[in-house]
């Protein structure tokens, strides 16, 4: 309390170049979750030289492949003659794939309709904002849970047949399943898998699911949409 | 020896008066100095001043949005060579495709870097978004960015969409009819917005000028206003989320 003078009335001009901080702590983040702000730099030149650099890389990279590779040019669009099968761009070919097993309004306007809705609104939920890991707390009733919407998201896919979505979907949920035996000194991936929280097994298994069918898509669907190897 | 004088003819550059008529400042040689080239730059002065050391590891982002703002910025500058040897109409468009690779210099090259660097922004797009979910960039106070950021992916998408017919090649023309077939599913307004974008029920030489409009002017600029929104809010919502903010102790 030594320093009370220097901030009282009479040095009132000095106050103003020595802001104080003032922290509120709000009850939704506790203040530990925040980390560290840790040390600063001056964006110029720090940044500005790391942005240049990975720019210079990226303008390389994409010069070599555009001298090393050719853009595909096919013969003059004709609308009577149409190309079995016919592909949309490759960033929709998961959506093509769908559309095979599911009918047009689930697959073509549903789904990626719900995928659009759910990404606007993953910064609103902020039901678990401190990212507890999935089995964390209650997980008896947590297991049923989860289990009941796999058995009901499977059971959905299988009455379409939709197996290029049940393998992921079976792959993801059974390594959420190994995480709920508790994981301490069973392995560093394990350990891993076992404090990953509710959304990251969300994610993951959409872009799990979303890379697949893109792939299988691009690559493993021939006429009539049947699958071929491309090896073949 | 060499490098030393070279820095001296540098700053007695930067100490000129035209030269600081132009930038507003000398040499950045302070940090006050260093400050004044970002935010008294035009360009620079959505980026924060400072920012933290953290965020700088390529681990921390690995570049995955700047690499997006770049794809951006070199496919505009492709893009606006290309329009000088394009006409959007049927079949001219086809026969501009074969000049730009028998008769332009460096045609092929122009279209090659244009039509890879597009490839790679969408892939760049979404990478960026998988790795901010992933290290919680979305989370207080950084919701709103997230959300510009979706319309940043759906523009990004549908910027590729519409340049992925203008060469109105077989591959161009058939992609196309797949995905316009999807919109004529939407309940009630499917055909109706069909038609608004294709400018008929087929698509023919309205759609592909419709297309042009959409991938030259109206997207473009709605992507570098978005950029512009997406870049200044990182600076206001206090720099990026680096993954340690948001692992729980241990
Ligand atoms: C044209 C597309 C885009 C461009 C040019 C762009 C650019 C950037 C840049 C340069 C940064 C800061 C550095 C970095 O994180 O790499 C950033 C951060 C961010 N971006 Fe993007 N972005 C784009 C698309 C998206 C998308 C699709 C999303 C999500 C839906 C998104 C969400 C965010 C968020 C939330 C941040 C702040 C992250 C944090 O606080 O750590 N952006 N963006």
């Amino acid at each position: 309390m030594s320093e009370k003078n220097r901030y009282e009335a009479g040095f009132g001009s000095d106050a103003q170049k020595e802001p104080r901080r003032i922290v509120f702590i709000t009850k939704k983040t506790s203040a530990k979750v925040k980390g560290e702000v840790g040390r600063q730099v001056m964006s110029y030149p720090q940044l500005i030289l790391r942005e240049a650099i990975a720019f210079e890389i990226l303008t390389i990279v994409l010069v070599v492949i555009a001298l090393l590779w050719d853009a595909p040019l096919e013969q003059l669009a004709n609308p009577l003659l149409t190309p079995n099968p016919a592909k949309a761009p490759w960033y929709f070919l998961g959506l093509q794939e769908l559309l095979h097993y599911f009918p047009p309004i689930v697959a073509g306007v549903l789904i990626p309709g719900l995928v659009v809705v759910a990404l606007v609104f993953i910064p609103y939920f902020n039901v678990n904002i401190q990212g507890e890991p999935l089995w964390a707390n209650h997980p008896r009733r947590r297991l049923n849970l989860f289990l009941g919407c796999i058995v009901v998201l499977l059971v959905f896919f299988g009455i379409y047949h939709a197996w290029t979505v049940i393998i992921p979907t079976v792959v993801i949920s059974g390594l959420a399943l190994t995480a709920y035996v508790p994981a301490a000194g069973r392995g560093r991936f394990l350990e891993f898998l076992g404090s990953r929280p509710l959304s990251w097994w969300v994610m993951t298994w959409f872009i799990t699911v979303a890379i697949i069918l893109t792939i299988v898509g691009t690559f493993f669907r021939g006429p009539g949409w049947s699958w071929v190897w491309p090896w073949r | 020896m060499i490098m030393n004088s070279a820095q001296r003819a540098l700053d007695q550059l930067r100490s000129t008066r035209v030269w600081k008529s132009i930038f507003r400042r000398g040499p950045a040689r302070t940090n006050r100095t260093r400050s004044l080239a970002v935010f008294g730059n035009l360009f620079l002065h959505v980026l924060p001043v400072k920012v933290r050391d953290k965020s700088l590891r390529v681990r921390a982002t690995y570049y995955l949005g700047s690499f997006s703002f770049f794809l951006f910025l070199l496919l505009s500058v492709t893009g606006i060579l290309l329009m000088l040897y394009y006409h959007p109409a049927v079949p001219q468009a086809y026969r501009d495709m074969k000049d730009l690779r028998f008769v332009v210099s460096n045609g092929v090259f122009l279209r090659n870097l244009h039509r890879f660097g597009a490839e790679a922004m969408v892939i760049a797009v979404f990478w960026h978004m998988f790795h901010v979910f992933y290290r919680g960039g979305y989370k207080p106070p950084h919701q709103f960015n997230w959300v510009v950021g979706v319309g940043l992916l759906l523009i990004t998408l549908f910027l590729s969409y519409t340049g992925y017919l203008l060469p109105w090649d077989q591959l161009a023309f058939w992609a196309i009819t797949v995905g316009t077939n999807i919109i004529s599913y939407v309940p009630l307004l499917g055909q109706p917005m069909r038609f608004l974008l294709l400018g008929g029920h087929q698509i023919g030489e309205n759609a592909l000028l419709r297309f042009y409009v959409l991938h030259v002017v109206i997207l473009p600029l709605a992507a570098v206003m978005l950029i512009a929104i997406h870049l200044w809010r990182v600076q206001k919502d206090g720099g990026l989320t680096v993954k340690e903010d948001h692992e729980r102790e241990k």
